[in-house]
């Protein structure tokens, strides 16, 4: 007989290693394997290599009042954010009158209220058309005056961001609606009308903005009747919509391509029309999968406007070369790039990170 | 419409795809209230022969008219018949991005013009008869293949149709689900509807059904009551199917 073997309890088996907080965090996304922890530290070791001088010259050294001698005594040893307060609201507004810039900073605000109200769902009542209705009455009324006691101001005066939101605005509210009826037309049973949409779509696809503009611009005054005038803003407007439609045509078409046969057949078996089918089964489906490709658009149809400068109206972008005009101040254009960039950066992110929610919460049926 | 004019007849129906002849001189008529089952193998034409009947797919010869109704290009005609022609698919098809209590309301109420609250009784109702009500307000894809076949069933039913067409309604179900949509099923041929069911579904077929229609290669190759149909076929191929399908 042997003697009994004595128990001997395994060791007992480490703790598993903390599965949240901030440390496991930062082991897992930052330190996750050999090539993480790398670049972790490279990019750490990047930040600290560069970021002290970045900091000095941004902030630590930097002239902040509008004082040319002190910007000029720097020599660009600091940033000299003096440019930016001398001539913000040249950059802001363009070349509208002075004394009444109040006006497109009211018709601005307001605008971006009605796009704010707009982006909350439990907005999205039938209010909203009148909301909208009002808002781009009173733009436009502050803008150009002439009623109210508002002094006349010429559309080729407008400019700097009101242009631009303007502009963005108008290239996308428009330019949805026409690309979806361009979407449909393409791919109608309809052999004429196919054709057309698609020879529409192709053909502006093929051409760059800027030739659009050039054309809504000298090309096609020409070609309007004797003493007939089309306001200059309006022409650009028209070119951009026009144009973004295309690109909004094909974004709204790859939605309608994804949605299976089996919904346009359940539709039709149910009686339902052809507008009523698009209406109520193709298109909300169809929309909220483009969401991603609607966003794109519209921050490269915010940035594009940035092109009207070359038909002489000033954007925002333009309306910094304005300011950069003043030979004073003309060797502190980075600053000047980098106000503007900031600008853009905040509207865009703002769009972006917005359009992230809004796609997830029109998914929601897409979720078990 | 006198009630013993068949709802549904088909007379000298062609139809090609292209080159591919797929239906061949269909000859067929169905009473009001008659229980039809088609069986026949895979591509002899059976979800070609009944989506036909509500124009999802366009024949070339022959006429096919329901419950007074011609089939021509005229969209009235094919609205009004529509109207009256529920179809159940194999896939559901419901609309992913609306409730079941919206899928339910949509055609009655963009259809039929009627109001939203009688709409929605009639919904309600009709969820209740195929024991779902209670989840009116989930999204399609929150409930099982089986609760959304119901729906899909309850959703063609909310347009009071004279005529259901089945294409395969079990088949893209766990087994374990196919029974609670066979038993609607059942429910529904004992209100007395009118209905067509592809299905390989044997057991159904011998207990609902008034006639089986049996296609092979685009052509009625054969029909009988089921019981005479799984006893006696009379033809060669009939016979062939029974024997893979029954084991
Ligand atoms: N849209 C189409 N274009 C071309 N051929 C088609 C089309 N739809 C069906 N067919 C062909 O027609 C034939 C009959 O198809 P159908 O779907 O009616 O068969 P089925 O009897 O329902 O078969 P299954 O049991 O596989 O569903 C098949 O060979 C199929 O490939
Ligand atoms: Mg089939």
């Amino acid at each position: 007989m042997t003697a009994p073997i004595p128990f001997v309890p395994l060791p007992a088996r480490a703790p598993p290693r903390a599965a949240s907080g901030l440390l496991a965090w930062v082991r897992r996304h930052l330190f996750g394997s050999p090539g993480n922890a790398l670049t972790t530290l490279a990019l750490a070791g990047l930040a600290a290599y560069a970021l002290p001088p970045a900091l000095r010259w941004l902030v630590g050294s930097a002239v902040w009042h509008p004082d040319y001698a002190a910007c000029r005594a720097l020599d660009h040893a600091g940033a000299c954010w003096g440019f930016v307060a001398e001539k913000w609201r040249l950059i802001l507004f363009g070349r509208y009158p002075f004394a009444e810039q109040w006006r497109p900073l009211a018709a601005t605000a307001i605008v971006v209220a009605a796009l704010v109200v707009t982006a909350i769902p439990a907005c999205w009542r039938r209010w909203l058309g009148g909301v909208w209705v009002l808002a781009l009455a009173s733009f436009f009324v502050l803008m150009s005056g002439g009623i109210l006691g508002l002094a006349r101001v010429d559309t080729g005066l407008w400019g700097g961001l009101p242009l631009t939101v303007l502009l963005t605005l108008v290239g996308m509210g428009a330019s949805i609606p026409i690309g979806i009826l361009l979407a449909l037309a393409r791919r109608s049973e309809l052999p004429l009308l196919r054709a057309l949409a698609t020879l529409y779509i192709e053909l502006v696809r093929g051409v760059p903005l800027i030739t659009v503009l050039f054309t809504a611009s000298f090309v096609f005054p020409l070609l309007l009747p004797q003493g007939m005038r089309v306001d200059v803003l309006t022409r650009i407007a028209l070119g951009i919509v026009l144009f973004q439609a295309a690109y909004m045509a094909e974004v709204v078409r790859g939605g309608l391509q994804a949605l299976p046969k089996g919904q346009y057949e359940a539709a039709a078996a149910l009686g339902l029309s052809w507008w009523r089918t698009q209406q109520k089964v193709i298109l909300p489906q169809a929309l909220t999968l483009v969401i991603p490709g609607f966003v794109n658009s519209l921050l490269s149809t915010f940035m594009d406007t940035s092109l009207v400068t070359v038909v002489s109206m000033y954007d925002l972008t333009g309306a910094l070369r304005l300011a950069l005009g003043d030979a004073q101040w003309r060797s502190f254009f980075l600053e000047g790039y980098l106000f503007i960039a900031l600008i853009y950066f905040a509207c865009c992110f703002a769009m972006s990170r917005y359009s992230h929610w809004l796609e997830h919460r029109l998914n929601r049926w897409t979720r078990r | 419409m006198p009630e013993s004019d068949p709802i549904i007849r088909l007379a000298g129906v062609n139809k090609w795809f292209g080159h591919f002849h797929v239906l061949k001189d269909i000859d067929l008529e169905v009473a009001r209230g008659e229980r039809i089952v088609i069986a026949g193998p895979s591509g002899s034409g059976k979800s070609t022969l009944i989506r036909c009947i509500n124009r999802l797919e366009e024949h070339q010869e022959g006429t096919i008219v329901v419950d007074g109704v011609t089939l021509t290009d005229d969209v009235k005609a094919i609205e009004k018949i529509r109207r009256e022609v529920g179809m159940v698919f194999q896939q559901f098809n419901l609309f992913p991005h609306l409730t079941v209590l919206e899928n339910l309301l949509l055609a009655p109420h963009w259809v039929l013009g009627l109001p939203r609250a009688e709409a929605e009784e009639r919904a309600l109702q009709q969820l209740t008869r195929v024991h779902i009500a209670e989840q009116a307000h989930k999204y399609p894809g929150q409930i099982s293949g089986g609760q959304q076949q119901r729906v899909a069933i309850a959703r063609a039913m909310c347009m009071r149709p004279r005529v259901m067409l089945f294409d395969e309604p079990t088949s893209a179900l766990d087994p374990e689900m196919v029974k609670e949509v066979l038993d609607v099923m059942i429910e529904l041929a004992g209100g007395g509807m009118t209905m067509l069911v592809v299905t390989h579904e044997m057991g159904f077929a011998k207990s609902v059904a008034d006639r089986v229609v049996f296609m092979d290669q685009g052509q009625i190759v054969e029909q009988a009551p089921p019981e005479e149909f799984f006893a006696h076929a009379r033809h060669e191929r009939s016979r062939a199917f029974l024997s893979k399908i029954l084991g």
